[in-house]
């Protein structure tokens, strides 16, 4: 049934539209497309984005794994490497930063009226993914496949049952977000 | 209705709310939640229009060539969705300076720019870098236990933190 859903091009148009705005509408409500926010979660001062990322993650992750074990979707984990996830991590965190958007929250920035985030934040990021387009070939030669880990998840590189992890993983992440209220965060 | 003009939601509820979004973009369209490949394809767009079709030689536009897709539509999508949760809430507001870099640095709007337009220069490098940002990694790639993901995450978050730092306490 989703196969020949996920197959009609134009629906799909569609559905991307429709899961961005209510993507956009659930950040703004969060407050993520605030630089006050963002920029107080790396002060360590205001933990929201670290609340709205958890939650999402721990319910995300136990209904995929749920879906997936019915074979109703694949997972799509991304490949990565110490030189590409490490280096192009840390390059990103100092973009986090410096511009208190990200990505996404960039756009949700743009649609509250924040015109820092559309002259300065969009077209930055514009120019940086530019820039690396022109620099791949060599850095595809280079660094980005230094110490390559591939497109391992964590139960497969445990070799054990994927709810051997999902558990522990989302009682963990549960924990941290009620030691983060319990000392006042 | 009354829910829907709040200002501000619990962050709970928000990230329930995407975790739920999550399930449904891999049941109907078999994607991971993303947004800077979306960057990647808009600057191809505009590098076509300047440069002309040889700019589809290069290699990673063939990777990710710059067409309007799924996920190009979320990114548009994301800024009507903030549009109408501001609306709804009247906390939409034209504004060239956010408040805590004003308190810092002062209201100059040039000065903000130029450092939102040096940081985007680096995370869009950074994002691509690293193949996903604090969507793709941090919440689709987390959740699927990639450990490419966990690992750019948490990355993100060093690096971000040390650079916040570096700004607000010693710059600042």
């Amino acid at each position: 049934m989703f196969e020949e859903i996920r197959n009609r091009k134009n629906l799909q148009l569609l559905f991307g539209l429709l899961t961005g705005i209510a993507f956009g509408f659930l950040l703004q409500k969060g407050g993520v497309t605030r630089y006050d926010v963002i920029i107080g979660q790396l002060l360590l001062e205001d933990f929201t984005v670290v609340k709205v990322m958890l939650t999402a993650v721990v319910t995300g992750m136990v209904g995929i794994h749920f879906l997936e074990s019915l074979g109703a979707v694949h997972l799509h984990p991304k490949p990565g490497s110490v030189g590409s996830s490490v280096v192009g991590g840390v390059i990103f965190g100092v973009g986090f930063g410096i511009l208190g958007y990200c990505p996404g929250t960039v756009m949700g920035a743009v649609g509250q009226g924040n015109l820092d985030a559309l002259f300065g934040g969009v077209t930055g990021i514009l120019i940086g993914t530019a820039a690396f387009a022109s620099a791949y070939p060599k850095l595809e030669r280079t660094v980005l496949h230094k110490g390559d880990f591939g497109d391992v998840t964590l139960p497969l590189l445990l070799k054990v049952n994927q709810w051997l992890v999902v558990i522990p993983a989302a009682m963990l992440l549960g924990l941290v977000l009620i030691f983060l209220e319990r000392v006042g965060f | 209705m009354e829910w829907f003009a709040l200002e501000r939601w619990s962050p709970y509820t928000v990230g329930f709310g995407i975790g739920l979004l999550s399930w449904i973009s891999f049941l109907l369209s078999d994607k991971a939640l993303g947004c800077s490949t979306a960057f990647t394809r808009t600057s191809g767009m505009v590098e076509r229009l300047i440069r002309g079709a040889k700019v589809r030689k290069k290699l990673y536009y063939q990777k990710f060539p710059p067409v309007i897709e799924w996920e190009w539509m979320v990114v548009v999508g994301i800024v009507i969705g903030a549009f109408i949760s501001a609306r709804l809430s009247g906390s939409f507001e034209w504004q060239w300076v956010p408040g805590k870099w004003a308190a810092a640095f002062g209201d100059g709007s040039i000065k903000r720019t130029c450092f939102a337009l040096l940081g985007g220069f680096f995370m869009g490098v950074g994002a691509r870098w690293a193949g996903g940002c604090t969507s793709g990694h941090g919440i689709s790639g987390t959740l699927q236990l990639a450990v490419s993901s966990w690992v750019a995450a948490a990355c993100f978050f060093i690096g971000g933190i040390g650079t916040a730092f570096v700004v607000y306490k010693v710059l600042g």
